[in-house]
């Protein structure tokens, strides 16, 4: 299986130092052109723009997957897989019919403006839909499980013992949280703040769709270098930067969640 | 953990593999008898498969991709397996140029004899030896008359700020600036960079006007009045028509793209022939007549027309006005240039 | 724990309420006399009778969900053995295959497809729904083992040494301590993964064979003709099946 994506993944490398035919096929050399060329300011906003995108998308599905994981976590042990069904169901519909539900409840007569207008909270519709704004808010859509499923292994493992012990103690709420429950999830909170993180990086669709195309984002580029400009090459590049900066961050993150027995002892 | 377990979990996994492809061959099709045909969604209806079937007892299978670019990236990659596609003519004059398609003869196609005039000699392939034109129409302006009372005749009416935040544009770098070009007099091909320069510029100036970059729900836009001018093709705001009576159609006098999409043999098709019977039989004119109906796209079959309902001939979004053609031209591919392009329309995203 | 009840609760219905806004729209407008989601036009059961009439999209839906079985089944076996395996071994070591085997995660879909596609040429194996298979087992992989190397980290190494103490052998300490412990995390894992699978298109356009489109391919590939309510009557039909299927799991539990 190692053989299965390391040979595709050199070759690829390979191909990032290689030129673009005239009409988009791959002409085999070597030179360091295509590395040189992402060092345009350019490529650093879509970058510096993907990656705020994705780390506020991490961050709000934090804090919004946080209390469903806990709660599911706490629920009768039987009830637990139906919880994590029921939350995974909406995504066994289609990607493409769950965005245009997104845009039509958006849109500036959709579902939210028109619900908000009815209830006077509002007294022009608001502009969501192709902004920055609807592709953040369809990215925590779609990713908000793949922060909750991890989440919920972690916290699942919280002895109650221990809060218990810390409400006896008198602890406040806030300090329960944030010197037991935690610290106690770390591991799933990294584990979610990568699975959410990574792919949110490179999404596509959504900022096409969301954003009405109005932006690129580095999954964007990717796409297009790769297909409509028919430049493998770049593209190729492209991805090796990307993978090389987010496999930096994991190694750091990574480093983050040390098992509970080393916490406990340096606690 | 130990070696044994994980041979153990690694053997499960081969025997999972193993019954999967078990499964496969056990519900697969006898290789000679089928066709594989690789096309755009809905390209051709159940029952005119079920009629080809029939005559050629064959079975046909349908597999589909969602763009050119896609598919050129899946055949260069290497794929095999499929006889026949339906590349876009910009398309179809790369993968002639790659290799990837089989040359045709002309004495199993008696029905791309009666093309229409302007889609005989295609200017990549002008003997029809590698692509036959299947499908053909426009790229133009969808608009809401109720909102637009004089119809729109220029490409400039998309910078008209009056229309600030209805405005959609097609979500494609060659055909958004071939709007623009045309507006400045050029053409859509063009290699001169200070052309393609000032029309980045232009661009930029009407990014704040543009709702979206569409390519794929303006028909939506246009029938929900979300937007009262789309840049788009015929076909969809012909859809768009359905729900709003009052959208409109138009090429500018400055000229627009012509499109077709043609049928193509893969070079690595196994089964040439079968593939070039089947090019002949949706050219045929009632089962080109029916696609057209359906799809809301022109068809290339000249003999196809008195089969085609009244209401779909005379409608300009779908059949092209034979009087538009001087000013039409065909998008061609750029070679070099394409990375200015590229550049630009990174650039117009970026703002 | 009360106090904190009222407000975890109203906390986790809003979460639900979001997840499933969208998917209720979605359901109301398959049953829309007209095709475009901008205009209401009555209720009808039109594009679930087209649905039923379409064997393509049946067969493109039936198989997705062998694809997604299966190569979840793979990632987990796969994943779950590379978990526990990796535990065995030096801090260092530990994390170095682990970002290797993390990979996958990290590539942009378009060059896994794509090297897929070359991998597969290369080694002249023929594109089949196999492949595909294959392709989403690769990409679960990482999956499963982020979510499930986040249990074990919790996992108190003296539980297995109790074990061994008490004679086990490696294998029942397997069977009867680390499994049933990892448990939650095998099953969010492979929820997770069956779920990205299910919905995959990059990947799985470049890797499926002709004749292996899944559901995705076929509702993608509809863009250009328009995106027929069709989608919207299956997508609703997964849903209340799947609901049936836990109400009735329910009902057994009663029991």
């Amino acid at each position: 299986m190692g053989l299965l994506f390391v040979v595709p993944l050199c070759l690829m490398f390979v191909i990032s130092f290689a030129g673009r035919g005239t009409y988009g096929g791959i002409v085999w050399s070597f030179s360091l052109t295509n590395y040189l060329d992402l060092l345009h300011p350019l490529y650093a906003r879509i970058l510096g723009q993907s990656i705020l995108l994705a780390a506020g998308t991490t961050l709000l599905c934090l804090i919004m997957g946080f209390p469903l994981a806990y709660y599911i976590a706490r629920a009768a042990p039987r009830r637990q897989g139906i919880w994590l069904l029921l939350v995974m169901i909406p995504f066994w519909t289609n990607f493409l019919v769950r965005t245009y539900a997104w845009m039509f409840i958006l849109r500036t007569e959709g579902l939210l403006n028109t619900v908000l207008l009815k209830l006077g909270v509002i007294t022009t519709p608001i502009e969501l839909l192709y902004s920055n704004t609807a592709v953040v808010i369809g990215l925590v859509y779609g990713y908000l499980p793949f922060m909750i499923l991890p989440l919920y292994v972690a916290l699942e493992r919280v002895d109650r013992t221990l809060v218990e012990a810390a409400w006896d103690l008198y602890a406040t709420r806030w300090t329960v949280f944030r010197r037991i429950i935690l610290p106690l999830a770390r591991p799933g909170v990294v584990a979610g703040c990568l699975l959410v993180f990574i792919p949110a990086l490179g999404a596509f669709l959504t900022p096409d769709l969301l954003g009405g195309a109005r932006s690129m984002m580095i999954g964007n580029l990717i796409q297009h270098e790769f297909l409509v400009a028919r430049d493998w090459p770049l593209g190729a590049a492209i991805s090796c930067l990307l993978m090389l900066f987010v496999v930096g961050m994991m190694s750091w993150s990574l480093r983050a969640a040390k098992p509970l027995v080393q916490q406990e002892s340096e606690s | 953990m130990h070696a044994k377990e994980m041979i153990l979990a690694l053997c499960l996994a081969l025997f999972l593999l193993g019954g999967n492809l078990a499964c496969q061959r056990m519900s697969g099709d006898e290789e000679q008898k089928t066709l594989h045909y690789f096309t755009w969604s809905d390209y051709v209806g159940p029952e005119l498969l079920a009629e080809f079937e029939r005559r050629h007892g064959v079975r046909v299978v349908v597999d589909t991709f969602s763009s050119n670019e896609e598919l050129l990236a899946k055949l260069q990659g290497g794929a095999t397996g499929y006889d026949v596609t339906v590349p876009s003519d910009f398309m179809a004059a790369i993968m002639i140029q790659q290799g990837l398609v089989a040359e045709l003869d002309p004495a199993m196609l008696p029905n791309a004899t009666t093309l229409e005039d302007h889609l005989q000699h295609l200017p990549f392939d002008p003997t029809q030896r590698y692509a036959i034109p299947y499908l053909w129409g426009t790229v133009g302006i969808g608009y809401d008359s109720a909102i637009i009372s004089t119809p729109p005749d220029s490409w400039a009416v998309l910078w008209d700020s009056r229309y600030a935040g209805k405005i959609s544009m097609l979500n494609d770098q060659r055909e958004v600036f071939g709007a623009v070009l045309r507006s400045m007099g050029a053409s859509m091909n063009t290699k001169d960079l200070a052309l393609i320069e000032e029309a980045k510029v232009r661009l930029l100036a009407q990014k704040p006007l543009v709702k979206a970059y569409a390519s794929d729900h303006y028909d939506q836009l246009l029938a929900s009045g979300d937007v009262v001018l789309a840049h788009g093709w015929g076909g969809p705001v012909a859809r768009a028509m359905k729900d709003r009576p009052s959208i409109r159609y138009v090429v500018p006098k400055e000229g627009g793209t012509l499109w077709a999409d043609c049928l193509v043999v893969l070079q690595s098709s196994p089964r040439k022939e079968l593939a070039m019977q089947f090019i002949n039989y949706l050219l045929e004119p009632q089962v080109a007549a029916r696609t057209a109906e359906r799809l809301l796209f022109a068809s290339a079959n000249k003999e196809a027309r008195p089969f085609v309902p009244a209401h779909i001939l005379d409608n300009p979004a779908i059949y092209p006005p034979l009087e538009l053609l001087p000013r039409l031209e065909w998008m061609t591919d750029v070679g070099e240039t394409l990375r200015i392009y590229d550049r630009a329309w990174t650039e117009l995203k970026m703002q | 724990m009360k106090q904190s009840g009222g407000w975890l609760w109203r906390a986790s219905v809003a979460n639900l309420f979001f997840l499933y806004g969208p998917i209720a729209a979605l359901i109301i407008f398959s049953f829309n006399a007209s095709r475009l989601s901008a205009a209401w036009q009555g209720w009808s059961l039109h594009w679930y009778r087209a649905l039923w009439a379409d064997q393509a999209l049946q067969a493109a839906a039936v198989n997705s969900l062998w694809v997604a079985t299966v190569s979840t089944l793979l990632a987990l076996l796969l994943g779950v053995s590379l978990a526990v395996g990796l535990e065995g071994l030096p801090g260092r070591r530990q994390r170095q295959i682990e970002q290797a085997l993390l990979l996958p995660l990290v590539i942009p879909e378009v060059m896994m497809g794509v090297s897929l596609l070359l991998f597969f040429v290369l080694v002249r194996m023929p594109l089949s729904l196999t492949t595909v298979i294959v392709g989403h087992a690769l990409f679960n992989v990482p999956v499963v083992l982020v979510i499930v190397r986040a249990r074990l980290r919790k996992l108190d190494p003296r539980l297995l040494e109790v074990a061994a103490d008490l004679g086990a052998s490696y294998g029942d300490a397997l069977r009867y301590v680390t499994l049933p412990l990892l448990s939650p995390a095998i099953l969010g894992a492979g929820l997770m993964a069956f779920t990205i699978s299910l919905d995959d298109f990059i990947v799985t356009f470049f890797t499926a064979g002709p004749g292996a489109t899944t559901l995705p391919l076929k509702v993608y590939s509809m863009i250009k003709s328009g995106l027929s309510p069709e989608i919207n009557a299956l997508s609703a039909l997964f849903v209340i099946v799947s609901m049936g299927l836990i109400g009735f799991s329910l009902l057994l539990q009663r029991r």
